[in-house]
């Protein structure tokens, strides 16, 4: 099914009788999901609002991610959040899984640029909230609940987005060679400091990079003095621009590219200053990511992590879906409750 | 403004209520004497108030816990309360209602520097989160000017910002975790490291729910390394207009400031009148603050300067040291205070995309001559939102009623260029009734279904956010199985 508008969408489930899997690009679903009928939204597609000056941009959900990056480029600007992406990646994907990158650390997830959305229910009904403008407090914030639902509550039809000018310069930072703990260490050290680094992460090669973003002067001056300051943790070297930052945008993508047969990629979110137990404790190659607080790890199939407190982890590919730990209770009891009111005859159950 | 009429039936339990209270909490912790009650009648937002019920002044998680569940099984309404500097009627009791207040709830209960956070107690006061991790040159973000009094539950209830925002974002982009205890009494985790967790972001519609959902009790906060400096200048304009449109092109250029504040003529002579902060004499004026070590101030700065030329400013003045920028911040600082000084007023908080504030604060001066009321303005330019202060006489009778109106009109404006009705100070009692401008019937039934779920009968400051009529039959739901 591929609706062309919002009324269409609306209609096809509200007459939905079996369980439908909303899809954007189909390129961000994790095992397990995906076992409906398939409800695409790239019939509903293009850019409905730019304006650079106001830096918000409003597009439909079905809008290919690629498209809406052009836009930004042509105006000298981009997503804050620099979100992961692959071949036929939409925008109302991206949102629904609330996919966020290197910069994070600094300027926020996917959630925080998002500004606005509308949404058809799993009972037929076009809903919207947020709007276009940065700061919104008007009424419950189902934008924040909507970002990273995985099209369980309903099927995004447009999103706004506060957008973020490109800054006029970058640079990189890289530290070879350092095991996870002194990487940490130097990530902590960076990120604790006043450099503003908008990116901080260690490749599976070892290597811990760091970027720092914004007028050229300005980072001349922060690299130079940031660079001095990790000098205890070994040579640094500083490069213009950011390619290793591409790099760890698609790390988890590249690993799951990269699993053979009988592998698993797992996404964990921790303190940063408990990555380096968890990466000693895994059994594959590894990547970190905002400082240290997210890990990408390749493991045997059967393979499942041994959690410090607080730390969340699922298996996002290969072996069965799997997400850890357990929900508390009474936890457990308010998402099934929040789904069970915007799908209350269960339409949306092939979501994730 | 309309209230509901208490329930008879639990005004006729008090005591018996009262009695619950204090068996779970200890005696000293309840408040019911009438004229000590008197000091939780109303919020910042004045004009309205009633005295409660009674107040719980619970210390601990398991007592704010204890206490709902009290209340859960008396079907009483609860009023959660921070420091009571809600400018939208947030924290304002009804006569049949408890209020759950938070201000002995104020520990720093966990700091850790490497991962950038700390855990406090929600009854902590925003200024002094900071104020706790100052020394190890840290600082919590979001900075609303109630920053000295207002506390971190208050905070999250309205996902309140500050002039910082810009650049660092609101309460909702600095909010790790939070503990939160349900009407019911049960307690829930919500969040995680980086704010996630799996299933659903319960946590970021908690943020700005007015306490409607749960009690917070505890907050993890994203804390940030202070800058290596701050440095603001000050721009003055022959009109509103091109100051409007000078903030358009800042933005546009991919200068990002951490703050850009505005103040219009009506707010630069008050000020004057009241610190004396030495500003130009013009019709507005902009602070532009940048952040960093002084060559890269120097650079930012630059180029605010020369963009700043094209818009004829009649004033650059740049600060060259502590006590000029102090001077600088003065005047916006204490801009509340002096239009508080000029006599009662009403403060907005509608949000406009950037690009319409030209045109907004020129139809705002039509519509402020229309009615005969003075509107200052004064506010968070670079974000577009909005605060104009219509003044008025509220002993003169009738005012309060013209100026309601305004302001109403104001607002709808807003919604029109493509805004909001409520940047940061929250809907409440007071922008309740508008509420249908912005959204439609299918768009608060949404929202209320969230409520359903964490307040199945309605119990939590359940009179406040949707109109009344919109959200009556839940609230009389419960009355009617009683
Ligand atoms: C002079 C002045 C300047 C201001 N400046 C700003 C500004 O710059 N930016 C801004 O955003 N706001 C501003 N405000 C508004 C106000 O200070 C904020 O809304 C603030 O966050 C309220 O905090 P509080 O502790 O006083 O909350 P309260 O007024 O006590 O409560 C606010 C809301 O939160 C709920 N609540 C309180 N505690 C909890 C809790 N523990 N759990 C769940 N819900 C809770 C209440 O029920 C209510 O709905 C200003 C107010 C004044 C008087």
């Amino acid at each position: 099914m591929r609706p062309e508008t919002e009324a269409e969408l609306a209609a096809i489930i509200r007459g939905a009788t079996a369980p439908l899997s909303p899809v954007g690009g189909g390129t961000r679903l994790r095992p397990g999901e995906g076992q409906g009928a398939r409800l695409s939204t790239a019939g509903l597609r293009g850019i409905t609002l730019y304006e650079p000056a106001a830096m918000t941009l409003v597009a439909r959900a079905g809008t290919p991610l690629a498209e809406v990056q052009a836009a930004l480029a042509a105006e000298g600007q981009r997503l804050a959040f620099e979100p992961d992406e692959a071949e036929g990646s939409t925008i109302g994907g991206v949102i629904a899984a609330n996919a966020s990158g290197p910069r994070r650390v600094k300027d926020g997830a996917a959630r925080d640029s998002l500004i606005g959305v509308r949404f058809v229910d799993g009972s037929g009904a076009v809903i919207a909230n947020g709007g276009r403008v940065m700061k919104n407090v008007t009424g419950y914030d189902l934008v924040k609940l909507m970002a990273g639902s995985r099209g369980t509550l309903g099927v995004l039809t447009e999103v706004s987005l506060k957008t973020q000018p490109v800054s006029p310069a970058s640079a990189t930072l890289t530290l070879a060679g350092l095991a996870a703990d002194r990487s940490v260490a130097a990530m902590t050290a960076a990120l604790t400091g006043p450099w503003d680094v908008s990116g901080a992460g260690r490749l599976p090669s070892g290597e811990t990079v760091l970027r720092l973003e914004g007028l050229a002067g300005s980072v001349a001056i922060r690299a130079e003095s940031l660079a001095a300051r990790l000098a205890v943790f070994g040579p640094v070297e500083t490069t213009e621009g950011d390619a290793a930052f591409a790099d760890l945008r698609q790390i988890g993508r590249d690993m799951a590219a990269a699993a053979g047969p009988g592998r698993a990629v797992w996404r964990i979110v921790c303190r940063p200053s408990q990555a380096a137990a968890l990466v000693a404790q895994l059994p594959g190659p590894t990547a970190l990511d905002w400082g240290g607080a997210l890990i990408w790890a390749e493991t045997p199939a059967e393979w499942v992590p041994d959690l410090p407190p607080g730390a969340i982890a699922a298996r996002v590919h290969g072996g069965p879906g799997l997400s850890l730990p357990p929900m508390a209770p009474a936890l457990a009891a308010l998402n099934d409750g929040v789904r069970g009111r915007f799908d209350p005859r269960g339409i949306l159950a092939g979501a994730g | 403004m309309q209230m509901p009429t208490p329930d008879a039936a639990i005004l006729a339990r008090r005591a018996a209520i009262v009695a619950r209270l204090r068996a779970v909490i200890g005696a000293g912790d309840v408040i019911d004497d009438p004229v000590e009650a008197r000091a939780y009648e109303c919020d910042a937002l004045s004009a309205y108030r009633c005295p409660p019920l009674a107040v719980a002044l619970p210390t601990t998680t398991a007592e704010v816990a204890a206490v709902l569940r009290v209340c859960h099984e008396e079907r009483v309404p609860v009023v959660p309360r921070g420091a009571g500097t809600s400018l939208a009627g947030g924290s304002m009791p009804t006569a049949d209602a408890v209020v759950l207040g938070l201000a002995r709830m104020n520990a720093v209960l966990e700091v850790d520097y490497g991962d950038r956070l700390i855990r406090v107690q929600a009854g902590r006061t925003n200024l002094s989160v900071s104020g706790a991790v100052d020394e190890a040159g840290f600082f919590y973000a979001p900075d609303p000017s109630s920053q000295l009094a207002c506390a971190i539950g208050g905070n999250i209830g309205m996902n309140s910002g500050g002039a910082h925002c810009l650049k660092y974002g609101v309460t909702t982009n600095n909010l790790l975790g939070v503990t939160v205890v349900l009407m019911d009494g049960a307690v829930v985790e919500l969040g995680g490291p980086m704010g996630e967790a799996p299933g659903l972001d319960l946590l970021g519609v908690v943020c700005g729910a007015e306490g409607q959902l749960g009690v917070v009790t505890e907050a993890v906060l994203r804390i940030l390394p202070k800058p290596a400096g701050a440095r603001p200048v000050l721009i003055g304009f022959d009109s509103s207009e091109t100051a409007g449109a000078c903030v358009a092109a800042i933005i546009r250029a991919g200068i990002l400031p951490v703050a850009i504040e505005f103040m219009d003529r009506p707010c630069i002579t008050a000020t004057e009148n009241f610190a004396a902060p030495g500003y130009p004499d013009c019709e507005a004026l902009l602070i532009v603050e940048v952040e960093g070590t002084p060559p890269e101030i120097d650079e930012q700065l630059a180029l605010i300067r020369a963009l700043a030329q094209g818009f004829s400013p009649v004033e650059f003045r740049e600060s060259r040291s502590e006590e000029e920028s102090r001077r600088i911040w003065l005047g916006r600082k204490s801009a509340f205070g002096a239009m508080g000084q000029m006599g009662d007023y009403m403060c907005l908080d509608g949000t406009i995309p950037v690009s319409a504030l030209p045109q907004v604060l020129g139809r705002i001066a039509e519509m402020s001559e229309e009615a005969g009321l003075l509107v200052a303005n004064v506010f968070h330019a670079g974000d577009g939102n909005m605060h104009p202060l219509i003044l008025f006489d509220a002993n003169r009778p009738g005012d309060l009623e013209r100026v309601e109106a305004l302001g109403a009109d104001i607002l709808r404006l807003c919604v029109e260029v493509g805004g909001c009705l409520t940047g940061e100070h929250g809907v409440g009692v007071e922008k309740r009734d508008l509420m249908g401008a912005q959204f439609s019937d299918a768009d608060m039934e949404a929202q209320m279904r969230v409520k359903d779920v964490f307040d199945p009968h309605w119990l939590l400051n359940a009179a406040k956010v949707f109109p009344l009529h919109v959200s009556a039959s839940r609230r009389e739901a419960r009355r009617n199985a009683a």
